[in-house]
């Protein structure tokens, strides 16, 4: 059997049956949307095993790195949630995780989403050594920034010069979300597409 | 005690992590690089609690025969098809049961869930999409722009206008100046909220991520 | 305008819709238009970015997306691995989403046709690890520790590629290819803001907006949907999977133009209808 005929098929009908949610929801697209959880779940089940637990911790503990054993104790802590009566040893594990990643975010959100930004609007409004729409698109950008953040300093009521500041920011935040909007179209349909592709290319073959 | 002992960790861990920033010498580096090999190992483990619990669902929704709890095997029988041949059959490698059902049954499946989307951003655009205000007035403008501006037509309906000056042009510009503007602004004031709540997390004076008693 | 058939075209069944965005996306796919395309400049300065790169450098590459977004970041990746293999690149590949691994293991072995190109000498795949930003971060200080085996199973020690990769200070640039979180931001903050490397994006393009700020400071170049990858795949002359799809995006893109503009065409209509108190006979 071709074995490679064989999967195509097997996804064209899978496809199908999702696609048919459109029509209405129906049986087939139940049992598919089922199916891809499960299948989801297994294969997230099979490259944990492979990829993070046997390389990173069980390759240690078997070898003799001691110092894994702490991991495996939180990691089997976790796993505690299930059994509700010792529910609750898996804050420990959930707070080590969330201790460690929040001390990280801290620094790294500070210096690249706040400090780095600020560093990014401070362009050059010299009209010197630049043409004329490099200063005006500077000096736009610099307006953008300071008028949106403005707008969401909620501190002070948008009345008068603040008010006035803050309705430019919402001008600059309506085209931002606009664009996003944009994108947002441009992304769905380009799924479409794939899978358009897939069918009338690798199943039908007029493409 | 159930509620100290993660609440001492988190802030040991927080702490340990911002000051190896710092200070990457001797303790805080090793302990930096310990911290981090094993919270990897525990976030596989979150993972696998979480497929751990569907499980469990499932399995209570068959044994109490809950509405369309037929369903509920389907999804089983598909965690069991690819979760005995990756363990057992062959493993993960390419050519293998596991590789066949990925690229077969996994893959499709997904990418055709989210190409539903396509049809409702469609149904959406003729039915809610209204310029109501000057606000979203603009907001709509500046989207056709980008809508048109970032795919080939955009160009072919405006090539009577100068090269540079077409809808591609625009729709660049809507991107590099006022989008960026706004997104930065956004970004910033997200940026702070971020730290602030990390440093509440940290300090102990933001526990629901312990749950309930 | 005629009452009847602007209420009838208001509500129409969203089926009839749904049809119109087939027939938009099938037919350009089965007769192709061949409207132009043009690179933007935040794909034209990743393009500078590789293409200035020695021969022979180090890329590390993070597959941080799934099969939903294959078809915008697949044909990026693949466009991508290519051009660094034209230019003798080497490629080493990571995960920080689980499908991300297998993904690139398809990338891969596409890309791998037609150059003459080793697995273990010219490129790997290290898998995937769980752990978000602190896995990124694990990579400054060993990187065989945090990846001791490649996706199959095979020691990384054992590697000639991986043999002088140990840290960052032994690669040469990052790519990201990202869906989500994690992804794109975290590489920045990380291999940009602490370690100092250069970093290059492809992402969704829902996620194309939020990103441009990183640009071009902190990100040398990024690439937005499948729009970016047919950008891409034309700065280095190849027809791929995305460049294939652009006349089915410029038509839906139109048709969904116009069911705005309609569908603001009939909301004014009936706004005015109801100014004036007209019933409808």
């Amino acid at each position: 059997m071709n074995l490679e005929l064989l999967g195509t098929w097997l996804a064209a009908l899978l496809t199908l049956c999702i696609f048919s949610f459109l029509y209405k929801d129906n049986p087939f697209y139940k049992f598919a949307e089922h199916l891809f959880v499960g299948v989801s779940a297994g294969y997230w089940l099979c490259y944990n095993f492979w990829n993070m637990v046997k390389p990173n911790l069980w390759d240690n503990l078997v070898s003799g790195n001691w110092r894994y054993l702490l991991p495996l104790v939180l990691g089997i802590f976790m796993l505690a949630r299930l059994v509700p009566k010792v529910g609750w040893l898996s804050r420990c594990a959930i707070a080590f995780m969330i201790g460690s990643g929040a001390g990280i975010m801290i620094i790294t959100y500070l210096q690249t989403n706040f400090l780095e930004q600020i560093k990014n609007t401070l362009v050059s409004l010299n009209p010197a050594g630049q043409p004329w729409y490099g200063v005006l698109n500077n000096s736009l950008l610099f307006a953008g920034v300071v008028s949106g953040l403005v707008y969401f300093f909620f501190s002070k009521a948008h009345t008068g010069v603040t008010g006035g500041i803050a309705r430019v920011g919402v001008v600059f935040l309506m085209v931002c979300f606009g664009a996003s909007f944009g994108y947002t179209v441009m992304a769905r349909i380009s799924l479409l597409i794939g899978r358009m592709y897939f069918l009338l290319h690798d199943w039908i073959g007029v493409v | 005690m159930r509620r100290d002992i993660p609440l001492i960790i988190t802030f040991v861990c927080g702490l340990t992590m911002i000051v190896q920033f710092f200070i990457p010498h001797w303790p805080f580096g090793e302990m930096k690089s310990y911290f981090q090999q094993s919270y990897m190992i525990i976030a596989a483990f979150a993972m696998i609690l979480g497929i751990c619990n569907l499980t469990k669902l499932h399995l209570k929704k068959i044994r109490d025969k809950r509405s369309q709890w037929g369903y509920s095997i389907v999804l089983l029988f598909g965690l069991a098809a690819m979760t005995i041949p990756g363990l057992f059959i062959g493993g993960i490698k390419e050519d293998t049961i596991f590789d066949f059902l990925f690229r077969n049954a996994h893959v499709p499946m997904q990418a055709t869930m989210f190409s539903l989307l396509a049809f409702f951003v469609a149904s959406a655009s003729y039915r809610a999409f209204r310029a109501r205000t000057l606000d979203a007035a603009l907001l709509l403008i500046a989207g056709f722009v980008v809508i048109l501006g970032r795919a080939p037509i955009g160009d072919s309906i405006t090539w009577f206008l100068p090269e540079g000056y077409r809808m591609s042009e625009f729709a660049n510009w809507i991107m590099a100046v006022p989008n960026t503007a706004g997104q930065r602004a956004i970004m910033m004031g997200s940026g702070l909220g971020i730290v602030a709540t990390s440093l509440r997390v940290i300090l102990g004076i933001e526990r629901s991520y312990l749950g309930g008693e | 305008m005629n009452h009847g058939i602007v209420d009838k075209l208001k509500s129409i069944d969203r089926r009839i819709i749904f049809l119109f965005v087939a027939v938009a996306v099938v037919v350009p796919l089965l007769y192709p238009l061949g409207l132009p395309l043009k690179a933007s400049p935040p794909s034209r300065s990743l393009y500078r970015e590789i293409e200035s790169l020695q021969s022979g450098s180090v890329v590390l590459m993070a597959f941080d997306y799934d099969p939903a977004t294959d078809v915008e970041l697949g044909p990026m990746s693949l466009a991508i691995i290519r051009h660094c293999f034209r230019k003798g690149h080497n490629v080493i590949g990571m995960a920080l989403w689980p499908q991300g691994a297998g993904l690139a293991r398809t990338a891969f072995a596409q890309a791998a046709e037609g150059y003459d190109v080793e697995y273990g000498v010219d490129y790997v795949n290290l898998g995937f690890k769980a752990g978000s930003i602190v896995v990124i971060d694990s990579l400054g200080k060993s990187i065989h520790e945090s990846f001791p085996k490649d996706v199959d199973g095979r020691p990384v020690e054992d590697m000639p590629l991986m043999r002088n990769v140990r840290t960052y200070a032994d690669i040469d640039f990052v790519m990201s290819m990202s869906a989500g979180d994690p992804g794109l931001p975290f590489w920045i903050m990380i291999a940009q803001g602490r370690y100092g490397k250069k970093v290059g994006g492809g992402c969704t393009a829902v996620s194309a907006p939020m990103l441009y700020p990183y640009y071009p400071n902190q990100l040398v170049g990024l690439l937005g949907g499948m729009k970016g990858a047919a950008e891409y795949e034309l700065l280095i002359n190849t027809k791929g999977a995305a460049t294939k799809g652009m006349d089915a995006q410029s038509i839906a893109h139109a048709l969904i133009v116009f069911f705005v503009i309609v569908g603001n065409i009939f909301y004014f209509v009936s706004k005015r209808r109801e100014k004036r108190g007209d019933v409808r006979v």
